[in-house]
């Protein structure tokens, strides 16, 4: 029986790896199913359900929250993404980065100022303790 | 000469400083192991990813992309990536020597520098230091995830399609060993790709595209990049857990050497004191009897 190899995987680790009957993946303009020696494809991936049917006929699944796919004669490769995507996701998340720029910039956060205090502190702390010691000295 | 009880006092206070540091030090140790393991697991995607689109690349030469053309350079990006926390020696310092370094050479041609920073050492450093930071992401934490960083890569990316700038680099310090980190510049875009020519590739053959081949180029471009940013997210985090092992190890060693001469000093603080208990008593002694 002809198999096909499948990769999945994501930038945080390999998912699943192994031969395979039958592929089926929720593709962007539908969901598709992989027999070996299927044409070289390429496309998006909708948030779904990976199936994978391996050798002894046993069923697997993944959820995937998007991502993309390469499809070769005998090699199916799912990136998975990680994250949940999206136009404005993205947006947000890029919006977000920059206030946290502007406000640790502009001396707003809290918590660099503790950090900077504490830092102050130390080395206050050490001085003293070194004028101490030089006072104490033979 | 100091009274026996402070000098004890103090033993013990230093002492309590290097259970601290021996316990620092064997916590890095051991969250090396998980992040190395975290660094391998984030390598299969890459090299897959880079494969789909040097296949991409060769299969289709007409959807070529903004991202992998070379242009004038008037403004360039760095994203840096720094630790959250101290305590981990020179490691940050190096990397912000480096990075001050590749600004003023930029700024020598007249290019400016736009900065993303991702750690909190770095946003603290570039505060104090000046600079125009566009993003940054603090408190990644032990295991960094790609939801953190995908905005600061984001406002990159766009400034980069935009125009805005020109190059995009990355800056981090790099594993060599756990006693060896070095900070890295690497280049992000434009992406250089990449001439593996596969003997399979030699004839012309062509993916079906759903939908088009230059947006699904686009993505798999913008998550390449995410996932080289990722690396070195994970990457920076190893080498900082290799760095603190370091420091806190030497602070250990240092504890015990200011223990070892305080004791020395006690000692002797404590024989000064018997000595002249007992000089006062044979004094005493000899008064009464004298």
């Amino acid at each position: 029986m002809a198999t096909i190899q499948v990769d999945i995987v994501s930038a945080e680790g390999e998912i699943h790896s192994g031969e395979a009957t039958m592929v089926f993946v929720p593709a962007k303009m539908g969901e598709i199913g992989i027999a070996p020696r299927h044409a070289p494809l390429l496309t998006a991936l909708n948030p779904g359900e990976v199936r994978v049917l391996d050798t002894e006929g046993k069923e697997h699944f993944f959820y995937i929250t998007g991502g993309m796919l390469e499809v070769q004669p005998h090699l199916v490769t799912v990136l998975a993404d990680t994250a949940l995507r999206g136009e404005q996701l993205d947006e947000a998340a890029a919006l977000a980065a920059q206030l946290e720029a502007e406000q640790a910039l502009e001396g707003a956060s809290e918590e660099t100022d503790i950090a900077r205090a504490q830092q102050e502190l130390a080395e206050a702390r050490a001085r003293y303790r070194a004028a101490q010691k030089l006072k104490g000295g033979r | 000469m100091a009274g026996a009880k402070e000098i004890r006092n103090k033993i013990r206070s230093v002492k309590n400083m290097q259970k601290i540091t021996s316990a620092m030090e064997k916590v890095a140790a051991s969250k090396i192991r998980k992040a190395q393991i975290q660094m391998q697991a984030s390598r299969p995607y890459a090299q897959r990813i880079r494969r789909v689109i040097g296949h991409l690349s060769h299969a289709n030469p007409d959807a070529s992309h903004p991202y992998m053309r070379e242009r004038d350079i008037e403004r360039v990006g760095f994203i840096v990536i720094s630790t959250d926390r101290g305590l981990c020696g020179g490691l940050n310092v190096n990397l912000f020597k480096t990075v001050i370094g590749e600004i003023a050479k930029w700024q020598g041609k007249k290019v400016d520098v736009d900065l993303a920073l991702i750690g909190a050492k770095s946003v603290q450093f570039f505060r104090r230091l000046g600079g125009n930071v566009v993003g940054t992401a603090t408190h990644l934490g032990d295991k960094p995830h790609i939801n953190d960083l995908i905005g600061s890569i984001k406002i990159m990316l766009d400034a980069y399609s935009e125009g805005k700038i020109d190059r995009l680099f990355l800056m981090h310090n790099e594993f060599i060993s756990a006693l060896s980190q070095r900070p890295v510049v690497e280049t992000l875009l434009p992406v250089s790709m990449i001439s593996e020519t596969d003997e399979e590739l030699q004839e012309h053959w062509d993916y079906i595209y759903e939908p088009d081949a230059r947006e699904l180029l686009e993505d798999f471009l913008m998550r390449y990049i995410e996932s080289q940013v990722y690396r070195g997210a994970v990457e920076n985090f190893a080498c900082e857990m290799a760095a603190k092992m370091v420091a806190m190890k030497s602070a250990t060693d240092n504890a015990g050497e200011i223990i070892d001469s305080l004791q020395l000093k006690y000692n002797k603080a404590r024989q000064a004191a018997i000595t002249q208990e007992i000089s006062e008593i044979v004094g005493g002694a000899a008064a009464v009897t004298g």
